[in-house]
Order: structure tokens, then C-alpha cells, then sequence
């Protein structure tokens, strides 16, 4: 007994029109080899049809009884014969060493063999990822702001000119600061696989923070519509040496967890001693902000340190690398450091640069505790955190 | 060294070839077998070197494969169509017109202007105008042909001189246009012809197009392992794959010579190429 036909009527559907999806799709319903009846009104349906099926795989022949008959071919199934899932798109789901060829198919796709490998070298779980990742992007998602509103613009009351010239040259300065922090997330999230989509995100977000934050300390410094201030060799020494580093974890280390680690204490003290509510609230946004980078740098390395026994004894090189390469560089631009005790004074009489200097004084002990402690969470010795963290850049970041 | 490996040419119709074949290339050594290949500006030096012995192999368009055959014939040669495309057998070709035209028979096209692919293409030009030709109608007296010579030389491998001539039926310049089935679906999915402007007046009886061309004077030992190698390449291999993709087919086939018969006719109605594989057609400089 023959087997009944499958069949798909076309009605006036033609190959103009996406007449392929019935057929694949009528197709699908039958064996390799098994035969499906193709009837329809286009009047070109049999020129299409034929040469649709030669391109396709499939075999083609006119039905005496009218319409035609596709044989379905095997080129479909072969095609995805030796597909592989790229792991499995929950966090659980990534593994250790995603192969190059994934690249950039989403995790957890249906990945079709062969295809390009690209060179994304940033590709082994225990250097890139931190379980905390999946959940400090979704903060930084939400906790995005609109320099535009999250800020009253409102000109206030003029400041003291030197005052102001205070101002506006610690934001210069930390224009300069966020530049790099900005370029040092972009250039790594372009070298992680995608397969650590969680990873590449937050350093993608920690990038437009930077943009954010390099467009409100602009828009400070020009608010009462003078120039900028200086930009010192020794401070642009000290953040190169930070874009020299092409290691994810050494970068990471040395911008998140000591840079901007610091940074923290910095603007904490500039909203403290701000003379005017734009820097105040402008350096407060970005210190948020600066808190997560640090949160990530600091989960993604106690994450690799416990799977890594000689990655402290690397992170302790690259601190002294780096010093031995700013050993002979000026370090703070002194027009800050002078700024900083300025902002803090608040006034030109004796006692109160006294004041401002013994604040700045202790600013540098704040900076110090912190980058102490944060040590001490990677697993160093309490000697060695001091001793690592007197190494530091004296340019802060 | 002649004899130590099997050398292929293949014509240069598109910067991809170099890519197909050098894929190839790697795939054969791979496999074991010593493989070479090089490159003709057109199909009309490549099958005099392949009769002279310099060529092992030539992969071939249909209307080279004829010429190949006469070559041989003349210079006490065999050719053989070893191995195909399942994209080479059972095409056809469509003579096409507007929707809105009056043109509702072959036998209204007396008179009329018909356009076709360049002077040496088998499906765009000889086989269409042979078909006619078979209907009642002389391209030479009733008919104006209108030919659009893209890539003379490569024997139709250009899709340009169709989808030229397309363009012109649209544009009303001509009265019908004649093309390959599969460039009628896709100068429909481009919108060079838009979906419902044109009507298939005449389709061709199906022939064959291209061939892996084999002369006698290639070393049997590689020849027989090239065949082998090429029929046994899979659509399931990743490495090969996207070079299939590229050639255009799934699967290759053992080849026939069955399916050359109505282009053979045409070259014969036009005097295209001589009995003994001379090139004799008028205006034909590749």
C-alpha cells in the first residue's frame, strides 16, 4: 500500500513571497528521502519551486496528477550534525574554557560547526569571572543616571575666585583620571569572550560611567565659564603606566581595586569639603559609581585567588613594577595636591591651610587604610598590605 | 614534476574562486592526495591546455565541455565529465516577459526584441535562442537579440549580462529576457524584477551545466583518487562545508554526459565552435 503523501498547498503564495518557509516548513514533516506534494497558483511556482530545491538539497520532479514532488535532501540535518551547545545561558551554565569558535554566538545557542575563530584571549573562567558579576551588572543597570537631570546645574552663588580655581583644577584632574579609567575597561571587554557575557557587560557599563563622569567634572570645571586647569607629565606617567598593562587580572588589580580604591577616599573627601552643591553632588554620583568598579575588582580576584595559589605573588610584582617605573616621576601634580588643601581650608588665613593641609594629611591615611584592607581581602598579610600599599602611585589612581 | 601531481585549472569568474580552490587545495593534501590548480582569465585557453597536456583537469562550464570534446576528438584525445554539482544537472532556463505585455505565445515574439545574457552563455543566450529556435522562430530574421556581454570569456559564469538584460525588460527597453531559473527566483528576492511585474512565457527542456573535465593523458592513479576525493566530500564536514557553500552545491555527483545534448545542438545551429573545437563565432573575443 503507498504511503499517503504529505502535502502543502501554496494557494497564490509564490517563492516571491516566502513561499520557501511552507515548504521547509512541510518539509520538516516528512524523512530524508520522504517525498512531500507542493500545489499552488503562482504561475511561476514550478520554475521557483525547481530551482529552489536544486539550490536547497532537495530533489524536485512535476506530479502528472498535478502540482510537484520534493524529495527532501540531507543537507539540513548534515549541516547541524555536529552542533554543540556554548554551555548553557544561565551563569551556572559557562564553562571553564569556552573554545574560540563559540565567539560570538550567545550562550547556550545552538552552534553550527566550524565558522571563524576569533581572537578573544580573555577566555578562562578563573581569570575573568566572579560569581558576584551577574548580580553587580543588573545594580549598575539600574543605578544608571542622566547628567542632564540627576544634577542641578543651577550656577550658585559665585565662589571665591581662588577658591574656584581650586575647583576647577581638581576636576580637571579628575577628567584626566576617568580618561583612563574609561579606556581601560573598553580595551579589556573588547579581549573577553563573550561566553562571560556578565563580564563584558559590567565592564561595558563601568565604561559609560566614565563617560558620565568625565562629562559632569568637565561641565563643573566650565560652569562659571573659565579654563581649565593644568595637566601635569608626572600624573599622565602614572596613569600610562596603567594602560600599559595587558594581563586582565594585573589591570584589573591595579585600576579597580588600588586606583580606584582610592578614588573612593578622594571623592569622599572633595563631597566633604566641596564650597559649592554642583561638585558636591557631581562627585557623589560618581563615587557610587566608582564603589561597584571596586566591588568588582576586588570579588573577581579573591574568585581567582582561590584557584590560583601564585596570583598574589603576581599582583605584589606588578605593584612594584609599576613603581619602579614611577620611582623617578613627579607623581600628584602639585597644582592638586595644593588645590586639594585649598578646597579644605576654605579660607587664606593661617589656621585654616593649616587645617586644609592636615586634612589632605589624613586623606592620605584614609586612602591607605582602604587599599590596606582590600589587600588584606586578597589574602595579604597585614605587613605585606602595608608594605604593597606604601608602594602605591602618589598620584592616587 | 608532470605525473607527481593532479593539476586542475578553473576559470577566475570572481574573486571566491581562489578561495574555493585554495580550500580545496588543503582539503585534497589532507587527504593525501598531491593537488594544484591554476587559474585562466576564460574557458577558452583553459580547454586548449587541458587537450595539450598541460592540465590533467578542467573544471569546466558546459560550453567548454563541448569544445573540449571536439579538441580531443581532433587530436586523437579523450575527455571524460567525471564528476558534477547536484546544482549542475536538470536546469532550465525561462524566456521572461512583463505582466502587463500582450506577449502571450512564443509565436508572438516575431518581431519583438529579446534580450539575453552575454555571446558565449549556454543558459542565458545559446540554449534560449536554440529553444526558440525549436519553437518557429529564426533569432536572425524574426527576432532583434539584444545581447548584454558581461565577462565574454566565462561563459555566463557572470550572473551581470542576466541581470542586465533584466533590468532592460523591466525598464521596457526590451520586449522578453531570457535567464536561468534560479536568476529568475533571485532577481525576484532583489527586486530587480519585482514580485508580479513579470510572466514566464517559456521554460527550456532541462540540460546539465557545469563538468570536472578529465583528459586521458592525466596519471590514472591521481585522477581516480581526485573523483574518489570529490564524491566523497561531505556536507556534514565543517571544514568543507562553507567551501560548498561558496562552489554552490551540497553534494558532488558522478558526471554524465546525457544532459550536453541541447547545448551541443545550439553550438552547431550557431557555428559557435567549428567540428573540430575552432572558435568561429562571429564577434566572440573573450
Amino acid at each position: 500500500m503507498t504511503p499517503p503523501v504529505a502535502l502543502v498547498d501554496l494557494d497564490r503564495l509564490g517563492f516571491d513571497s516566502g513561499a520557501h518557509l511552507l515548504v521547509r516548513r512541510g518539509l520538516r514533516g516528512v524523512p530524508i528521502g520522504g517525498r512531500l506534494r507542493v500545489r499552488g497558483d503562482d504561475p511561476v511556482l514550478g520554475v521557483h519551486l525547481r530551482g529552489w530545491c536544486r539550490a536547497e538539497g532537495h530533489g524536485f520532479s512535476v506530479d502528472p496528477d498535478g502540482g510537484y514532488d520534493v524529495v527532501r535532501g540531507d543537507a539540513e540535518q548534515l549541516r547541524w550534525a555536529g552542533a554543540e551547545r556554548a554551555g548553557d545561558p544561565s551563569p551556572q551554565g559557562i564553562v571553564r574554557r569556552p573554545p574560540a569558535h563559540w565567539g560570538l554566538a550567545a550562550r547556550g545557542a545552538l552552534v553550527e560547526a566550524g565558522g571563524p575563530s576569533p581572537g578573544f584571549d580573555i577566555a578562562d573562567r578563573d581569570v575573568v569571572w566572579a560569581d558576584l558579576a551577574p548580580r553587580l551588572y543588573a545594580h549598575a543597570a539600574a543605578a544608571q543616571w542622566d547628567p542632564a537631570t540627576a544634577v542641578d546645574w543651577t550656577i550658585p552663588e559665585p565662589l571665591p575666585a581662588e577658591i574656584e580655581a581650586a575647583v576647577v583644577q581638581v576636576m580637571t584632574y579628575l577628567v584626566e583620571n576617568e580618561q583612563a579609567a574609561l579606556v581601560i575597561p573598553a580595551r579589556l571587554l573588547a579581549r573577553v569572550h563573550p561566553h562571560f557575557r556578565e563580564v563584558m557587560q559590567l565592564l561595558a557599563v563601568q565604561a559609560a560611567d566614565e563617560a558620565r563622569h568625565m562629562e559632569v567634572f568637565t561641565r563643573r570645571a566650565l560652569l562659571t565659564g573659565g579654563q581649565m586647569g593644568t595637566s601635569s607629565a608626572g600624573g599622565r606617567e602614572s596613569l600610562n603606566s596603567l594602560l600599559n598593562e595587558a594581563d586582565f587580572s594585573l589591570a584589573s588589580f591595579l585600576l579597580s581595586v588600588l586606583g580606584e580604591g582610592s578614588f573612593l577616599s578622594l571623592l569622599g573627601f572633595i563631597d566633604e569639603h566641596a564650597p559649592d552643591p554642583v561638585t558636591r553632588q557631581v562627585t557623589r554620583l560618581a563615587r557610587v559609581d566608582e564603589a561597584r568598579h571596586v566591588a568588582f575588582g576586588v570579588a573577581h580576584l579573591e574568585h581567582e585567588g582561590q584557584l590560583d595559589p601564585t596570583l598574589r605573588g603576581r599582583l605584589r610584582a606588578a605593584v612594584e613594577r609599576r613603581h619602579d617605573v614611577l620611582v623617578d616621576t613627579a607623581g600628584l601634580n602639585a597644582d592638586v595636591f595644593d588645590s586639594l588643601v585649598v578646597l579644605a581650608a576654605g579660607e587664606w588665613t593661617p589656621t585654616a591651610i593649616a587645617r586644609g593641609y592636615r586634612a589632605v594629611q589624613q586623606l592620605h591615611g584614609t586612602m591607605d587604610d582602604g587599599r590596606r584592607q582590600r589587600l588584606h581581602r586578597l589574602g595579604f598579610p597585614d605587613d605585606e598590605a602595608a608594605e604593597l600599599s606604601a608602594l602605591h602611585t602618589r598620584n592616587f589612581m | 614534476m608532470p605525473g607527481d601531481v593532479l593539476l586542475m585549472g578553473a576559470v577566475a569568474y570572481d574573486p571566491k574562486v581562489v578561495t574555493i580552490w585554495e580550500g580545496f587545495r588543503r582539503w585534497l593534501a589532507d587527504a593525501g592526495l598531491p593537488f594544484d590548480f591554476v587559474l585562466y582569465s576564460h574557458y577558452e585557453r583553459q580547454v586548449e591546455d587541458l587537450v595539450a597536456g598541460s592540465l590533467d583537469a578542467a573544471w569546466n562550464s558546459p560550453l567548454a565541455w563541448v569544445r573540449s570534446v571536439r579538441l580531443a576528438a581532433a587530436a586523437g584525445r579523450t575527455v571524460r565529465s567525471a564528476v558534477m554539482r547536484d546544482t549542475d544537472q536538470d536546469l532550465t532556463s525561462v524566456v521572461v516577459v512583463r505582466a502587463d505585455s500582450g506577449i502571450g505565445t512564443v509565436a508572438d515574439l516575431k518581431g519583438a526584441t529579446v534580450a539575453t545574457g552575454a555571446i558565449d552563455s549556454p543558459q542565458a543566450t545559446l540554449l534560449p535562442l536554440s529553444f526558440l529556435r525549436a519553437q518557429g522562430l529564426d533569432p536572425d530574421g524574426d527576432l532583434t537579440v539584444r545581447r548584454f556581454d558581461v565577462g565574454v570569456g566565462l561563459h555566463g559564469d557572470h550572473v551581470g549580462g542576466e541581470r542586465d538584460a533584466a533590468r532592460a525588460l523591466l525598464a521596457g527597453e526590451v520586449d522578453a529576457a531570457c535567464m536561468i531559473d534560479g536568476n529568475h527566483l533571485l532577481f525576484t528576492q532583489e527586486g530587480v524584477l519585482p514580485a508580479g511585474t513579470t510572466r514566464v512565457l517559456a521554460q527550456t527542456p532541462v540540460f546539465d551545466h557545469c563538468t570536472m573535465t578529465l583528459v586521458d593523458t592525466a596519471p590514472p592513479a591521481l585522477a581516480g583518487r581526485f573523483v574518489e576525493l570529490l564524491l566523497s566530500m561531505s556536507y556534514g564536514d565543517p571544514v568543507v562545508r562553507p567551501l560548498l557553500d561558496l562552489e554552490g552545491l551540497r553534494q558532488w555527483r558522478v558526471g554524465r554526459t546525457s544532459g550536453f545534448g541541447p547545448l551541443t545542438t545550439a553550438v552547431d545551429e550557431t557555428g559557435f565552435y567549428d567540428a573540430d573545437g575552432g572558435v568561429r563565432a562571429a564577434g566572440y573575443r573573450p
